[in-house]
């Protein structure tokens, strides 16, 4: 396995308090690991970006031990302990490191009136016009304006007007007036989505954020610059003006874009979803998603859902259906074509149905281009799953020929399909004709008109499950709105598949009590792993069994397949 | 433990037995109003007047330029203790209507259900743009339920006109055409 590599720590006093951090910490992040909810507070700041030191919000008073300079001898105080020396005047903590011995103080008077003459500062061109602006409730200048400020304004002239409603491109609202001029999404654009577009013009306060001529903040990474703007200049277009932060419910998801498999956070009110942002994981993602895996959430409200259990076009319950369809599929000559779209969880099961109906089974590749970031080139997020899981062996080919054949050839009369529009797969419409149809999915389709049973399924949003990224990563999503009323989870429906063909009951209902059959069936899982026991930053698998598989993924932000490969080519322990 | 105290009850005297005194000061109290001024009202005819920081239907007021006040912060709905309020926010068309186009918001729908509305004056007290008063309406009634939400249409006529003591959006319409020279 990999070497950790050695970190080393050094000694530093916040506070009066002993603390050991990593070398290299910079002092904002050594407070934070001292926890207890003490914070330096920052703007310009991020930890995924370079250090622009700018925003002078993170002052902080800063001494170190003292030494004699000509001798070099530490110098005592009366009780023999080393004397600190204060500088004196205070630094910022976002450009200072940790070093051996030094002190630090957050809280003193000077830190504090600093605070206030910086919050006083960036406050006297600000609009305050918090009622109108949606970034209200998650704001870091209200924040810390409320904590660190002075509570009134001094300020008798009139205050700047700049810009307001400003089109940065197609998904992102500037307000200049609101800008503090951290220079996060300047900093963002250059180093992360590699697209340079933003800048500052004019000079003091006149200083206004604008794209360079001739250009649009376009890239499909522009939403992360909302994201991180402490403040409310950069809005994204689409969540504007939609609902308040403060009624939104936040739930942890996972981006099904792409097999990189973003850590996400789903933000509902009443069963609506309004926005998608990132969830910061280190191994992951950072704290970046792309626009188009924000936008995902609408594909699913549009189009006419599936909503209910039918049996040759009549509504039944979901018992009459699994059980019609556990008939059907007894009858031997089965095929399955399953999905990378799929959790690990409907994918396990659809493997006991495989087994049980002794049914051949094929996945069809998602694959697109890669933009290096992330969004790799498998465009579907649990095709480790599939093979985890042990539904395939193989990675999948693009197209369906192999089953059409099958079908031709008489060799197949059931088709079960999991999510897929098999018709534009190489399965002709009339072809389909020939064979009975299972269908499970999401929105009407040429497949599921013509099915014999059709088993509507609940989205991502909906329901809870796990996917296997690119990098054998397990990781879990949970369901964050209600699905249409009365559908079941599609693990559920299948489990019921699945029982039904092996006669046997398992008893299950919750996605846990499944998890004990999951567990102990996938050999790549701990037999106690269970759903809610996978960590919130994601499990890492082995990933030995599967090196030699020519995945298409081949580098971006977090995974490269060459360095991959070799970090797990030597076996474990060795 | 506590220890019970037992009070001895005085017997009644022959006067109070008689019951007379007690029915001479009734009809005294009787008597006194008689000759005064008549204080009930013949309700719904006439009506009380209804002092000004009275807590009575929650409504939507205008500033005197008739401009809608509200921005549909939602601050009201979020602080409103039995979620009487109900907002959907929206933008305001900036070619509709150019001359309010920097306020850039405002409610699309605004509802308050009088069957939930508990009367605690909390809106008003928290609303940034003094946009919602509980003003001296104190009587309701409907036939239904859908009749007891007031809607955005109904707030507004319930609730009129106030003086503005800020105009907000006057002044920075005025600061942006002045600008700042650079
Ligand atoms: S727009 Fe936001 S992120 Fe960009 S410089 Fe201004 S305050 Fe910072
Ligand atoms: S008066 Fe109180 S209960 Fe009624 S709408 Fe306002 S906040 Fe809600
Ligand atoms: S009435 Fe006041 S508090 Fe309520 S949404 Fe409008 S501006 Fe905000
Ligand atoms: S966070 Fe240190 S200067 Fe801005």
């Amino acid at each position: 396995m990999k070497v950790d590599s050695v970190v080393d720590y050094v000694t530093i006093n916040i506070d009066g308090e002993d603390v050991d951090v990593p070398k290299g910490t910079n002092i904002i992040e050594a407070v934070k690991m001292v926890g207890k909810g003490k914070e330096v507070p920052h703007y310009c700041y991020h930890p995924k970006l370079s250090i622009a030191g700018n925003c002078r919000m993170c002052m902080v008073e800063m001494g170190m031990p003292m030494r004699d300079r000509a001798t070099g001898e530490a110098v005592l105080d009366e009780n023999g302990v080393q004397k600190i020396g204060w500088m004196p005047k205070p630094t910022i903590g976002c450009a200072t490191n940790a070093a051996p011995g030094m002190h630090i103080r957050t809280n003193s008077e000077m830190v504090k009136e600093s605070r206030n003459g910086v919050t006083e500062f960036l406050l006297i061109n600000h609009p305050l016009d918090c009622p109108i602006c949606d970034q209200a409730g998650e704001c870091r200048l209200q924040e810390f304006s409320a904590e660190h400020g002075r509570g009134y304004s001094r300020f008798i002239e009139q205050k700047n007007v700049k810009p307001k409603r400003t089109r940065l491109g197609s998904r992102v609202t500037l307000d200049d007036e609101r800008c503090i001029l951290c220079s996060r999404c300047i900093r963002f654009s250059k180093e992360i989505a590699k697209d340079d577009v933003l800048g500052f013009v004019d000079r003091g306060t006149y200083s206004t954020l604008t794209c360079f001529p001739g250009k649009e903040l376009e890239n499909n990474y522009s939403l992360n610059t909302v994201d991180i703007c402490p403040v409310g200049a950069l809005t994204s277009t689409d969540f504007r003006f939609k609902m308040r932060v403060w009624f939104l419910k936040r739930t942890h998801s996972i981006c099904t874009e792409s097999s990189v498999g973003a850590n996400t956070e789903i933000w509902s009110r009443e069963g609506k979803i309004y926005r998608i942002t990132p969830r910061r994981n280190d191994a992951v993602n950072d704290t970046w998603m792309t626009d188009s895996g924000r936008e995902l959430f609408k594909e699913v409200e549009v189009g006419d859902r599936l909503t209910h259990y039918t049996i040759d076009g009549v509504h039944k319950t979901s018992a009459e259906t699994a059980a019609a369809a556990a008939k059907l599929l007894k009858e031997g000559k089965v095929a399955i074509i399953a999905s990378p779209h799929s959790s690990v969880e409907e994918q396990f099961y659809c493997k006991a149905i495989a087994d049980r109906s002794e049914a051949t089974v094929s996945l069809v590749s998602h694959y697109g281009a890669t933009d290096g970031i992330l969004q790799s080139e498998d465009r579907s997020p649990n095709l480790r799953g599939a093979l985890v899981n042990g539904l395939v062996d193989q990675l999948p080919d693009a197209d369906l020929s192999a089953v059409a054949q099958q079908i031709e050839s008489g060799a197949v009369d059931t088709l079960l399909v999991v999510n897929e529009e098999v018709t534009q797969l190489g399965i002709s419409a009339e072809l389909l004709k020939k064979v009975k149809v299972i269908y499970i999915g999401l929105h009407a389709n040429v497949v599921s008109e013509d099915a014999a049973i059709v088993i509507p399924s609940l989205s991502v949003f909906e329901k809870d499950g796990s996917f296997i990224n690119q990098s054998f990563r397990l990781q879990r999503f949970k369901a964050a709105i209600p699905g249409p009323r009365g559908v079941l989870s599609d693990f559920m429906v299948l489990e019921h598949i699945a029982e039904a063909l092996a006669d046997e009951k398992i008893p299950s209902g919750s996605i846990d009590a499944a998890w004990e059959h999951i567990a102990k069936g996938v050999s790549q899982f701990d037999d106690s792993l269970r759903w809610r026991s996978i960590p919130e930053e994601g499990l890492e698998l082995d990933p030995t069994a599967f090196l030699d598989l020519p995945f298409v993924e081949t580098k971006n932000l977090k995974y490269d397949s060459a360095a991959f490969k070799e970090a797990h080519a030597t076996p474990a322990g060795a | 433990m506590a220890k019970t105290k037992v009070i001895e009850r005085k017997p009644l005297t022959f006067a109070e037995k008689t019951f007379i005194p007690q029915i001479l000061t009734g009809l005294k109290t009787t008597g006194k109003t008689m000759f005064q001024k008549n204080i009930t009202l013949q309700y719904p005819d006439e009506r009380p007047s209804i002092p000004d920081n009275y807590r009575g239907v929650p409504t939507l007021v205008k500033d005197p330029n008739g401009r809608e006040k509200c921005v549909s912060c939602q601050l009201c709905e979020f602080v409103c203790p039995p979620k009487a309020i109900r907002i959907t926010p929206g933008e305001i068309d900036a070619e509709a209507e150019p001359d309010r186009a920097h306020v850039e918001k405002a409610p699309k729908e605004f509802d308050i259900n009088m069957l939930r509305c508990i009367y605690c004056g909390l809106c008003q007290e928290v609303c940034p743009e003094e946009a919602i008063f509980l003003q001296d309406v104190f009587s309701l009634s409907g036939y239904s339920r859908d009749e007891m939400v007031n809607n955005k249409q109904k707030l507004y006529e319930l609730g009129g006109t106030l003086p503005d003591k800020h105009y907000k959006w006057d002044k920075k319409k005025a600061a942006e055409e002045h600008g700042n020279a650079h």
